[in-house]
């Protein structure tokens, strides 16, 4: 793999030899991989090739299947807390890492609510702190505007680019330090798409984002760091515009040349 | 994988060979024009021109698609881009050989100055030049591409050589000054035309390697192990 200048860069987390395994099929094989604060790292990759398995064990979702297994670690810096050591809480790890899914999946609720619910959890109770995270939750994710006169509404009445940036706002609203999107966009119109692009790009001003995504040209635009995985291994990571210019490995050129996958 | 994007690039590519083969055509008759005096020949050279014209315009239109519909990237996106560039170097290399013509009818006019000795060894060497250029292109030879660019010092020297004969024709009888500066015009075109070869040189090593070269001294140019000392 090609060094890549990480001077003006800060570490956000790391995986370092991450093996993954569905019972006895192995997902993942020895991933080492990082990601920049203040940065969007763009995960690509034919169907298939670990990048969904890959952004969930950051936040422990394989967890809840038994037979699941990790071996390796994931970093998170600056306290160096490895996210997917037994001894680390899965709660704990969610709380400092937001994720958004394909389909935006709000709580049937209002979307006041939806917002809420982090801090519920965490014992947050006075309607005074509430609103202010809430405001600011829905502000960054450049909500607001079409839902500050209706945030006792349900949720569900939102149109879907509304409700997947609801699930930005949940994400949120408790804080996060890296935010994971699994293809935020693939059942979001054109329109809606960009709006979410726009927000990704304004969010990295704050935190590291790992985004999931098929769209190559999506990966292109929003992305700063481009890992492209193949077979549950990493094939090659560099500079997004690199990869896309002149990638170093003939697999990755095959595959953002639209000549497999 | 046959995919749809790789017909329409083997037809750019296509499409700017032929544009090469008819600007070699065209600096090639210029070039007879000149030894042979021909006002005729000269005269059909300025008027291809517009054909010149109308391929560059066909490429760029057809790049310009391409980029926006097809999103080319990696080695696709470089091939494109080269295309694009190396179609306006030939187009320019046509302007300076209608130029060159230009110049041939005027010093029609008068009697030759003198039996023209660097000039035709000048073209030939640029026009090896500019048809190796194309070659590195079709063959994504980064090498040849390379050597290419080398060659121009030759080409330069000649063009040195040729102004200082021309000046000491002009100081020695000012009656020959309309048709020695002539000549200086059609030495600095050639030369022109060389420079344009070696830049569709440098756009192949981009579009080989990935590696911008232009601009650069010239050991930059030269691939990590020195070819010449």
């Amino acid at each position: 793999m090609k060094a890549l200048d990480v001077s003006q860069t800060v570490l956000k987390a790391e995986s370092q030899g991450l093996n993954f395994f569905y019972g006895q099929a192995q997902a993942l094989h020895s991933l080492s991989l990082p990601v920049y604060d203040r940065c969007v790292t763009a995960l690509i990759g034919p169907s298939g090739c670990g990048k969904t398995t890959y952004l969930r064990c950051f936040n422990r979702m394989h967890d809840l299947y038994p037979g699941n297994r990790y071996e390796g670690a994931v970093i998170l810096y600056p306290d160096r807390v490895n996210i997917v050591g037994p001894e680390v809480d899965p709660i704990e790890v969610r709380m400092r890492i937001g994720m958004v899914f394909q389909k935006p999946n709000p709580f049937p609720k209002s979307i006041y609510e939806n917002v809420a619910y982090g801090m519920r959890i965490r014992g947050v109770s006075s309607k005074a702190d509430l609103d202010i995270v809430i405001e600011r939750a829905l502000r960054e994710a450049a909500l607001w505007g079409e839902v500050k006169d209706r945030l006792q509404a349900s949720a569900m009445n939102l149109s879907g680019g509304q409700q997947q940036r609801l699930c930005i706002a949940r994400a949120l609203a408790t804080g996060p330090e890296l935010l994971l999107f699994d293809e935020p966009t693939s059942a979001l119109d054109p329109t809606a798409t960009s709006r979410i692009e726009e927000l990704v790009t304004e969010l990295k001003q704050k935190v590291a984002i790992v985004i999931v995504t098929h769209n190559m040209q999506q990966a292109a635009r929003v992305s700063d760091h481009t890992a492209f995985m193949y077979e549950g291994r990493l094939v090659e990571f560099d500079r997004t515009e690199k990869m896309f210019t002149n990638p170093s490995v003939k697999l990755t050129e095959d595959y953002v040349t639209g000549r497999f996958g | 994988m046959q995919r749809h994007i790789d017909q329409e690039l083997s037809d750019l590519k296509d499409r700017l060979l032929q544009m090469g083969a008819l600007v070699e055509e065209q600096i090639d008759r210029a070039i007879t024009a000149m030894i042979a005096r021909d006002a005729v020949l000269a005269g059909q050279v300025i008027e291809r021109d517009t054909l010149v014209n109308r391929f560059d315009v066909e490429i760029d239109e057809t790049c310009i698609r391409l980029l926006a519909l097809q999103a080319p990237a990696a080695g696709d996106l470089r091939f494109v881009t080269t295309a694009m560039k190396i179609s306006t170097e030939l187009e320019r290399m046509s302007d300076l050989a209608e130029n060159i013509c230009e110049r041939v009818i005027e010093l029609n006019e008068e009697p030759q100055l003198k039996p023209y000795m660097d000039l035709p060894r000048m073209a030939a060497w640029t026009m090896k030049m500019v048809r190796e250029a194309l070659e590195a292109f079709v063959r994504q030879d980064a090498t040849l591409a390379r050597k290419v660019c080398a060659d121009d010092d030759f080409v330069d020297n000649l063009t040195h050589q040729l102004f200082r004969e021309l000046v000491s024709f002009m100081i020695e009888n000012p009656a020959t000054i309309t048709r020695a500066i002539r000549l200086t015009f059609i030495g600095k075109y050639i030369e022109r035309i060389a420079d344009h070869a070696t830049n569709i040189g440098e756009l192949v090593i981009y579009m080989v390697e990935g590696k911008i070269v232009r601009h650069m001294t010239p050991p930059a140019v030269q691939p990590n192990t020195s070819l010449n000392t």
